[in-house]
């Protein structure tokens, strides 16, 4: 009942492709928005923010960038720490830089160098594919981790071999550096995050996401067709490689203050990879979902056994993480590998009949 | 200009005033590659019969050695361990093939390859917890001493790993080329569907080949937890191992061997002579540069078969 | 223009290809006019489908030309022929699994839309413009292979038969010149390859498409051939109309097999 589309007669292709063709989708997307923006603000306290919400956000996007390269593209990257990595770094450089430019744009700038180093890591997806390329892309993660311990040039011969996020305002506002409230970063993530993922839902309901998935799909038979591999995939690394840099400088300025290329290793490279299988590879909403999942489990197996009065350290604590997260991997790629994404379509298949199961 | 120099001239006029120091660095190269090379044979035996890239045979041997080392510290005979080790890492293959590989049977490659991501977790992870995740020392009697020859520096232990890593590709060649089990091992590697239409029973193979997967990762785990100490980071250097495929191609014993060797040199040269003027710590990303940029030529590697794709 | 007087949409001259020592094409040439229906026909493994490969650029050939309206190549590149209006399908089906019918009829538009990525990120103005135009003409596609009721499903639930629709659908989405269809109809029962021999011959008539394809069924292939080739070992044994076919001595033996 709850998800019947009976009624909802649709006259023109426009509305057809719309978004969400659907009106229940569209209510609950916007009631979902709205919450966020409003509501959350509101009743979120510092530690929720800080340690659940904004994480979340800015994992989704990454998870997003990822997403449209792995899930949409099929080309398989282990390289995501370090293209987040180089959004960060050049966020630091060029807001150092030019102190009075505007640290959103700066984002934005950052995010198109690292869209530059995609498409030099991706050039070896012309010739190579599956896990060469992943492989391939190893040696993007490892090479400019290095890079921006070893060459003091990137973090400014900072002695201590880190970078901080500076004071910012944007429209009278602070927006990073220790003086910005982890309510301000929360909406700026949260600002950024639905202007990308729209982004990105507009791109893979177009043509760019059709030739996206026929890669995916069949590449020979893509390139009969007429779409050009070569192309095709660096587009697919560029635009990845700019979300996972917005993220990146995200993660340094809107979340973690300071940090040092340690925070971009390559477990992130794993992370943000699960959040998408685990959330469903092929779709946006997915990442959405794998983000949250993942940033929420190391959160309850730190709380969970407290509540109950068992202390857990946090290396046994890791651990099981670990464990955890590989083995939701393997159910997921085994019993549903459209993940949390496809759970929630099924849902609302049974909604629509609900409760009259026939 | 002085740069370009350091860069592209220097290292070059190092390497020909000191051609005994060059040799040093090269022997060296080549043991460490041998280390290599005991990880990518692991990664080559389950290529070959299950098609499957085993992303899992670091954590794989992480977990042989801290099993290993976990039950000697508690007090378990050093023979006695080795052979527990080896039965774990058999039940280990039985339980992967019974609730991985079974359930994704005819999956596209790269479903699996993310598979296996996963089982590294889980690998990962449970022998921390079972083993504790401190760094164990591992002594198997070899000395680490080193010994010189004709003005060459040598290490004993290297000497040894070598000799192991010899015997090992022996050994598994013998058991591909000679033995029944070797040769159903190649049936199925080659098409597993008209394998199973011979009667060649996959789910045994599949148990058998990770098992020998997992011995070669109790050998491996053995000779780098010796050489330095049973820790986390066995897990990542097995990682290089990786690089050393790509060179070799996936489905050559021969070719995880030379590979692992060119791997181990290359490393090695860039490392000493090039490393101080670009600020050291290149042994990390070297290794997967050097495939990149090898795949980009020759994407099948030096051993592997080309492929022509048909319609 | 040729002996029949008919304008010459393709011809394929004294095509060598071969794999490593293997010879699959020797020496072939041949012609197709504009608007006729060629049939390349021949027993298994005698170069059929490496034929219409070298077509379309997908294999490069050792030696000879294929010059497709007016214009000589030595080799063909694929994106180049699919510019050109080539489009084709495949033996063993070849469409994009995770995508529905619909998106994968639309990517055969892929060619002829041009809006940049920008536009598409922000859907508005031209882009919104475009994939609605795009939509409209596939609309005409599916229309006329009746294929409206299966638009939103994913082609991998889709049974065999009309998964070979909806690849001549996407392959007729891209307004093509010269179709190449590689056993359209292999694998279906009667009435589908009645079906298809319909839709082929509309095909023909109403959009003017020429087509090449390959056939097993020689009942088909008779029916609705204009011409016929015969290829056998790589070789083109028998050119003509499908009655000078059926009573040529060569092609008799090299079905029939011949002992030597």
């Amino acid at each position: 009942m709850i998800y019947l589309e009976a009624g909802q007669y649709k006259t023109t292709y426009e509305d057809d492709q719309a978004i969400f063709p659907i009106a229940q989708d569209r209510y609950l997307v916007l009631a979902a928005v709205l919450v966020a923006f409003v509501a959350v603000p509101l009743v979120a306290n510092e530690y929720w923010l800080q340690a659940l919400l904004i994480p979340f956000l800015i994992f989704s996007l990454a998870a997003i960038g990822l997403n449209l390269l792995t899930g949409y593209a099929g080309q398989l990257s282990l390289g995501t720490g370090g293209f987040m990595a180089v959004g960060a770094y050049m966020t630091y450089k060029i807001t150092t830089a030019f102190p009075e430019l505007n640290i959103l744009l700066v984002f934005i700038f950052s995010g198109l160098i690292a869209a530059a180093v995609g498409i030099v890591f991706g050039l070896p997806s012309l010739r190579i594919k599956g896990f060469y390329l992943a492989v391939a892309t190893l040696a993007a993660q490892f090479f400019i981790q290095w890079l921006f311990n070893k060459v003091a040039w990137f973090y400014n011969y900072n002695p201590s071999g880190t970078i901080t996020a500076p004071p910012r305002e944007v429209f009278g506002v602070m927006v990073t550096g220790p003086e910005a409230t982890a309510t301000v970063r929360y909406l700026v993530a949260l600002s950024l995050l639905v202007l990308f993922a729209l982004a990105a839902k507009n791109l893979v309901r177009g043509r760019i996401g059709r030739s996206w998935m026929a890669i995916r799909d069949m590449d020979i038979a893509a390139e009969i067709i007429g779409i050009r591999p070569l192309p095709t995939k660096l587009l697919a690394f560029a635009i990845s490689s700019f979300y996972c840099g917005v993220a990146g400088a995200m993660m340094i300025f809107l979340w973690l203050g300071s940090a040092e290329t340690l925070a971009f290793d390559i477990n992130v490279s794993f992370q943000v990879l699960f959040m998408i299988i685990i959330g469903g590879l092929g779709s946006i909403l997915g990442s959405l979902l794998g983000a949250a999942f993942i940033t929420l489990v190391p959160i309850f197996l730190i709380n969970a056994p407290a509540l109950v009065g068992v202390h857990m350290e946090v290396a046994l604590e890791r651990h099981i993480e670990s464990i955890v997260f590989g083995a939701m991997i393997v159910y997921f790629l085994i019993v549903e590998p459209n993940g949390f994404a496809r759970f929630w379509q099924i849902t609302k298949q049974k909604l629509r009949r609900w409760p009259f199961p026939y | 200009m002085e740069l370009l120099i350091q860069v592209f001239v220097a290292p070059f006029l190092d390497m020909a005033g000191s051609p005994v120091f060059l040799l040093e660095v090269i022997i060296n190269g080549l043991l460490t590659g041998v280390m290599y090379s005991l990880v990518a044979l692991g990664f080559v035996l389950i290529f070959k019969a299950s098609g499957v890239f085993n992303f899992a045979q670091g954590a794989m041997v992480l977990f042989a050695a801290l099993t290993l080392v976990g039950l000697i510290e508690r007090g378990v005979p050093g023979w006695l361990a080795i052979v527990i080790s080896l039965g774990v890492m058999v039940a280990l293959a039985y339980a992967v093939e019974r609730w991985m590989l079974r359930p994704l049977v005819n999956q596209a490659p790269i479903i699996l390859f993310m598979a296996t991501i996963g089982l590294n977790f889980v690998l990962e992870g449970s022998g921390q917890i079972a083993w504790g995740s401190n760094v164990k020392e591992l002594d198997i009697g070899i000395p680490d001493a080193s010994f010189d020859v004709g003005g060459i520096l040598l290490n004993e232990f290297d000497i040894y790993a070598a000799l192991v890593a010899a015997i090992l590709v022996a050994g598994l060649a013998v058991f591909f080329q000679k033995t029944a089990v070797g040769r159903a091992l190649r049936a199925v590697a080659d098409n597993h569907q008209a394998a199973l239409a011979v009667g060649i029973p996959l789910k045994t193979i599949w148990i058998i080949v990770w098992s020998v997967a997992g011995a070669v990762a109790l050998v491996a785990g053995i000779m780098w937890g010796a050489k330095s100490g049973v820790q986390f980071s066995l897990a990542l250097i097995a990682l290089k191992a990786l690089p050393v495929l790509i060179l070799g191609g996936f489905t050559s014993v021969p070719g995880a061997i030379i590979g692992g060797l060119i791997i181990g040199v290359g490393e090695k040269i860039a490392e000493v002579y090039w490393g101080p003027v670009i600020g050291g710590a290149i042994e990390n990303w070297f290794a997967y540069m050097l495939a990149l940029v090898f795949l980009m030529f020759r994407p099948q590697g030096l051993f592997g078969e080309v492929i022509i794709e048909r319609v | 223009m040729n002996s029949n007087g008919k304008e010459t949409l393709l011809q394929v001259d004294d095509i060598t290809l071969s794999f490593g020592g293997v010879q699959a094409l020797s020496h072939v040439s041949f012609d197709v006019a504009k608007g006729e229906v060629l049939a390349i026909i021949g027993p298994n493994g005698a170069g059929k489908s490496s034929m219409l490969n070298v077509i379309n650029g997908f294999y490069h050939p050792q030696s000879g030309t294929v010059t497709y309206k007016g214009r000589s190549h030595r080799q063909m590149r694929t994106h180049e022929a699919a510019a050109e209006g080539i489009a084709r399908t495949f033996q063993n089906i070849a469409l994009f699994k995770g995508m529905t019918t619909l998106d994968n009829i639309m990517t055969g538009r892929n060619l002829k839309m041009r809006v940049n990525f920008l536009w598409q990120a922000l859907h508005l103005g031209p882009a919104r413009r475009e994939e609605i135009e795009h939509r409209r003409y596939v609309e005409h596609v599916i229309d006329f292979l009746e294929i409206q009721a299966i638009r939103k499903i994913p082609v991998g639930r889709l049974p065999y038969g009309m998964q070979k629709r909806v690849e001549l659908c996407r392959a007729l989405a891209s307004e093509p010149d010269l179709l190449l269809l590689d056993e359209p109809m292999a694998g279906m029962n009667v009435e589908e390859k009645e079906d298809m021999c319909r839709f082929i011959l509309d095909v023909n008539d109403e959009f003017g498409t020429t087509i090449v394809l390959i056939e097993h069924d020689m009942g088909v292939v008779m029916d609705i051939s204009d011409r016929v080739i015969v290829l056998d070992y790589g070789r083109k044994i028998a050119d003509g109309t499908p009655d000078e076919v059926r009573a040529n001595q060569a092609v008799i033996d090299a079905y029939l097999g011949l002992s030597h």
